[in-house]
C-alpha cells in the first residue's frame, strides 16, 4: 500500500482543526512538535481510490497556522520549518473563502516550495451568504494546482479532496507557477535559459532555481557556489538584480517580492471573485460596534467575566451536592466491609476522601473550562485583547497577554504554554511570572471551602469574585514592577487579526472541555491519590503509644458521655501533633505564625506545593479526624469555622492565591522561561509576596474587625 | 500624515511604510501594502488601539504600529 503524507497548511482561523474533524474513520493523534511545544494533530486513514484501483494509506500532519512563512510568531516558524525540512509528499492548503485575497498571499509562498500542492476552498457555505462567488476552476488555471470547493462545518468536499490527493500524489511533479511582474519574468526567463543552454543538473526544475537565485536565497546561494557554472550565472544574476532594483523604489529583496505575491494574490482574487450582493454590515460588524465600542467595550467584558464566576459557583453547587453525598457513601461502605482497622482507615479515610475532596470540584471546573473554550472560539478573545492592550500595555504586559491570563484562571500549566504567542521575550517573561497570581481551578476548591465557611453561601459568589480580581491586579502591579526593574528591553509590535464572529462548533469546545476534564481528573487519579495517601500516612503515624494509654485511662474515668466526646478529640489531636505531619508543620510554624496560621495551616500549605488540590484534602484530614466522634459538628465547614479566626482566615486565601503553583505548572514553567535559575526566581519571588501580602491582610483584617 | 492620525469611519490610501522588516513582514502578511485602503473601524479609548478594515480583513494595530503607517485620506 502506498503511503501519502500530507501537510495541511493555512492561515488561522480558516478551519484547519474542522477539516481534520470531518475525516471520518481516521485515527487521530495529538502530540507535539519535537523540540517545542506547539500541539501537533496528524490523522491517518486508508483510502481506495477508484482510478487507480489501489489503497492508500493517507497521513496527514495539521501545521500550526500560519498568516505566512517568517518567524513572527512560534507557530510560523514551525510551520515555516516543517515546509522547508521535513520529509512529506504533498502540501494541502487550506484557505478561507470568505477572505481570500489574504490566504492567497501564503498559497502563493506555498506555491513557492516547488513541493506538489492542493488548494482547499474551505467555508464555500458561509461565502454563499455573504454573496460571494468563487470561480474555481478559473482558480486552479491560475494557479496551477487543483482546487477543491469544501465545507468543512458541513462535511463537503472531503471525498473529493481525498481523491484529488492521490491524484496530485502520482504526478511526478508540481504544476504550481507563481507569476511575477514582467521585469521578473524577463529575469527568470534569461536564467532559465542560461541553464537549459549549460545542460546543468539541478535538483529542482529550472524555475524554480532561478526564482531562488533572484530572492538570494542563501541555501543555494551555498548549494551552487562549489560549482563551476557559479562563475558565469554571478554576472548574470547581478545585471538580472540591477534591472530588478530600477523598476523597485527599495533594493530590499523581501520587500520586492512581498509586493510580487501580494500583486499576484490581488490579480488572482480579482479574476476568479465575483460579490453578488454587497450587504451594507455583516453581522460581526454589528456585534464589534457593541463589544468593542469604546465606553461599552470593558464594562461588558467585567460583566461577561462576573457571570461566568458567579455561574460556575451556583450552577455548579447542584452537582457538587451529590459527589460529596456519594463519597461520603462510599467511604461508609468502605468502613463497613474492610472494618475500622488500618486497611479501612486507608481505604475511606485516606484514599476515598482524599479523591472525593478532588472529584467534587469536577463541575466548577466544567463550567470554567467552557466559558473560557466560548471565548475562544466564538473570537471573542481576540477583541479582548483589542479592548485590554491600552492598559496591559501601560504593565509591560501585550494585549495577547491577556489569553494565557485567563486561561491562568483555568489552569496554569496550559497557561504557561499559551504565553508563547508572545513573541517577545521580554513580554513573555514578565506573563509568566504573574501568571501564577491568575487563580488556577485548583485554587478553587480551597476559596470555595473558605468563602463558604466564613462568609455564607449568599456572599461566596461575591468573595469569590473578589478574590480573583483582586489575584489579578497584584499580578499587574507586579508585573509594572518586573517591567520596571528586571526585565527592560525592546518590545512586541501589536498587529493581530480579528476574526469572523462564529457560532462555536461544540464538537470543537467538547474536545477542549473533555481533554482539560480529563486531565484535571488524571493528575487527582495519580499525583493527588499519591499525595493524599501521603498526607494521611504521615498525620496518622508515628502512633504514640504513650498518649494512647494515657487518653484510654482519663476517658474511662470521664463522667458524662460530653467529656468523654472532648477527650476522644484531645487525644487525636494530641497524637496528630506528634505525627510526621504534625512535626514538619510544627518546625515552618515560626515562619507561619506571623500571619496567624497554625501548624495545620502550614501543613496544608506545604502539602499544596505538590498540588493545589491537596490542601483541601489534608485540611480534610486534618480536621475531620478531630470531630469524626462529633456527629454534631458536620463537616470541614465547621471544622474550620471553630479553629481558624477570621484575619487568619483571609491571610490564607491571600497567601493561597499568591504563593507557587503546583509541581506540574512548575515544571512546565521552568521548560517555558528557560531554566530552573527561573523556577529559583519564582520561588522566592511568589513566596516573599505571598508572605508580606498575607501578614498585611491579617494584620488589616485584625483592625477592621477589632480582634 | 500617520495611521494613527485618522478618526474612526475616516478611509485612506497607504503611501509609505517606515516599519523594520520584522514588521513589514508582518503588515504584508496581512495585505498591510502601499495602494491599499484602510477603513478606520475602532479606537480604543485614549486611542492605544486602532482597529482597522483592509480588505476583508480586520486588523487591530496598536497606536506605535499605526504611526509607522504614512496614509494619504481618500
Amino acid at each position: 500500500m502506498k503511503k501519502i503524507k500530507v501537510a495541511l497548511a493555512g492561515q488561522p482561523n480558516v478551519g484547519k482543526s474542522s477539516l481534520v474533524n470531518a475525516i471520518s474513520d481516521a485515527r487521530l493523534k495529538v502530540g507535539n512538535f519535537s523540540g517545542v511545544t506547539v500541539d501537533k494533530t496528524e490523522v491517518e486513514f486508508v483510502y481506495h481510490d477508484p482510478r487507480q484501483d489501489a489503497d492508500y494509506e493517507i497521513h496527514i500532519i495539521d501545521l500550526p497556522g500560519a498568516y505566512s512563512l517568517t518567524d513572527y510568531t512560534i507557530e510560523e516558524k514551525v510551520t515555516k520549518q516543517f515546509l522547508r525540512n521535513d520529509d512529506y509528499d504533498i502540501i494541502v492548503n487550506v484557505v478561507d473563502a470568505t477572505n481570500l485575497q489574504r490566504n492567497l498571499l501564503l498559497t502563493t509562498q506555498l506555491m513557492e516550495t516547488g513541493r506538489k500542492m492542493i488548494v482547499v476552498l474551505n467555508m464555500m457555505d458561509e461565502a454563499q451568504k455573504e454573496g460571494i462567488e468563487i470561480d474555481a476552476e478559473q482558480l486552479a488555471r491560475i494557479l496551477g494546482v487543483p482546487v477543491i470547493k469544501a465545507s468543512a462545518a458541513q462535511g463537503e468536499g472531503i471525498d473529493a479532496l481525498k481523491s484529488a490527493m492521490v491524484e496530485v500524489y502520482e504526478k511526478p511533479q508540481t504544476t504550481a507557477k507563481v507569476i511575477y511582474s514582467d521585469v521578473i519574468e524577463e529575469e527568470i526567463a534569461r536564467i532559465v535559459a542560461f541553464l537549459e543552454e549549460k545542460h546543468y543538473r539541478s535538483p529542482i526544475p529550472y524555475r524554480q532555481l532561478a526564482v531562488r537565485l533572484l530572492q538570494e536565497d542563501t541555501d543555494w546561494y551555498k548549494q551552487m557556489h562549489d560549482e563551476p557554472i557559479w562563475i558565469e550565472i554571478l554576472p548574470i544574476l547581478r545585471e538580472g538584480l540591477q534591472h530588478i532594483y530600477l523598476h523597485s523604489e527599495t533594493k530590499d529583496l523581501d520587500a520586492i517580492f512581498a509586493d510580487e505575491h501580494f500583486a499576484f494574490a490581488k490579480g488572482a482574487k480579482m479574476e476568479v471573485m465575483a460579490l453578488h450582493s454587497m450587504r451594507a454590515k455583516n453581522p460581526t460588524q454589528k456585534i464589534d460596534k457593541l463589544l468593542i465600542n469604546k465606553f461599552l467595550g470593558i464594562p461588558l467584558f467585567l460583566f461577561f467575566m462576573w457571570a461566568l464566576f458567579q455561574l460556575t459557583f451556583t450552577l455548579g453547587a447542584v452537582p457538587m451536592d451529590w459527589i460529596d453525598a456519594g463519597f461520603g457513601w462510599l467511604g461508609e461502605q468502605a468502613h463497613a466491609l474492610l472494618g475500622d482497622g488500618i486497611l479501612g482507615q486507608v481505604v475511606a479515610d485516606g484514599i476515598i476522601a482524599g479523591v472525593g475532596a478532588v472529584v467534587m470540584f469536577l463541575p466548577n471546573i466544567l463550567i470554567l473550562f467552557l466559558g473560557i473554550a466560548l471565548l475562544e472560539t466564538t473570537g471573542y478573545m481576540a477583541r479582548v485583547a483589542f479592548l485590554l492592550d491600552g492598559f496591559f500595555h501601560k504593565f509591560g504586559l501585550h494585549g495577547k497577554s491577556f489569553i494565557p491570563l485567563v486561561t491562568g484562571f483555568g489552569c496554569t500549566v496550559p497557561a504557561y504554554m499559551a504565553a508563547r504567542t508572545l513573541k517577545n521575550e521580554r513580554e513573555r517573561l514578565i506573563t509568566l511570572f504573574i501568571l501564577g497570581f491568575m487563580s488556577c481551578g485548583a485554587r478553587l476548591p480551597i476559596y470555595v471551602l473558605f468563602a463558604g465557611a466564613f462568609f455564607g453561601q449568599g456572599q461566596a459568589g461575591n468573595i469569590l469574585f473578589l478574590i480573583y480580581i483582586s489575584g489579578a491586579l497584584l499580578g499587574l502591579v507586579m508585573a509594572k514592577m518586573l517591567k520596571t526593574f528586571v526585565f527592560k528591553g525592546e518590545e512586541e509590535p501589536f498587529v493581530m487579526e480579528m476574526p469572523k464572529y462564529r457560532w462555536p462548533s461544540w464538537r470543537l469546545i467538547w474536545h477542549t472541555v473533555y481533554g482539560q476534564a480529563l486531565s484535571y481528573l488524571k493528575k487527582a487519579g495519580t499525583f493527588i491519590l499519591a499525595a493524599s495517601i501521603l498526607v494521611w500516612f504521615a498525620s496518622n503515624y508515628p502512633r504514640s503509644e504513650a498518649i494512647a494509654s494515657t487518653y484510654a485511662a482519663r476517658i474511662e474515668h470521664a463522667a458524662t458521655p460530653e467529656q468523654k466526646q472532648h477527650l476522644q478529640n484531645e487525644e487525636i489531636s494530641a497524637q496528630l501533633e506528634q505525627s510526621y505531619l504534625g512535626r514538619i508543620g510544627k518546625a515552618t510554624e515560626p515562619f507561619f505564625a506571623p500571619l496567624g496560621f497554625d501548624w495545620r495551616m502550614s501543613v496544608a500549605l506545604e502539602a499544596g506545593l505538590a498540588a493545589k488540590e491537596v490542601v483541601v484534602s489534608t485540611l480534610g484530614v486534618l480536621y475531620a479526624q478531630g470531630d469524626s466522634a462529633d456527629e454534631q459538628n458536620g463537616g470541614l465547614i465547621a471544622a474550620l469555622r471553630n479553629n481558624i479566626s477570621l484575619p487568619a482566615a483571609i491571610a490564607f486565601i491571600v497567601f493561597v492565591m499568591i504563593y507557587l503553583p503546583c509541581f506540574a505548572a512548575s515544571a512546565v514553567f521552568t521548560r517555558e522561561a528557560g531554566g530552573w535559575k527561573y523556577l529559583v526566581y519564582l520561588f522566592f519571588f511568589t513566596t516573599g509576596t505571598a508572605w508580606v501580602m498575607a501578614l498585611l491582610a491579617y494584620h488589616i483584617t485584625r483592625v477592621i474587625v477589632g480582634v | 500624515m500617520v495611521l494613527s492620525e485618522l478618526h474612526k469611519g475616516d478611509k485612506a490610501e497607504i503611501v509609505k511604510l517606515k516599519a523594520n522588516k520584522t514588521l513589514r513582514d508582518r503588515f504584508a502578511s496581512f495585505g498591510i501594502l502601499p495602494g491599499e485602503q484602510v477603513v478606520i473601524r475602532e479606537c480604543s479609548l485614549a486611542k492605544q488601539t486602532i482597529e482597522v478594515e483592509i480588505g476583508t480583513t480586520i486588523i487591530a494595530l496598536r497606536k506605535e504600529e499605526a504611526d509607522k503607517i504614512e496614509v494619504e485620506t481618500t
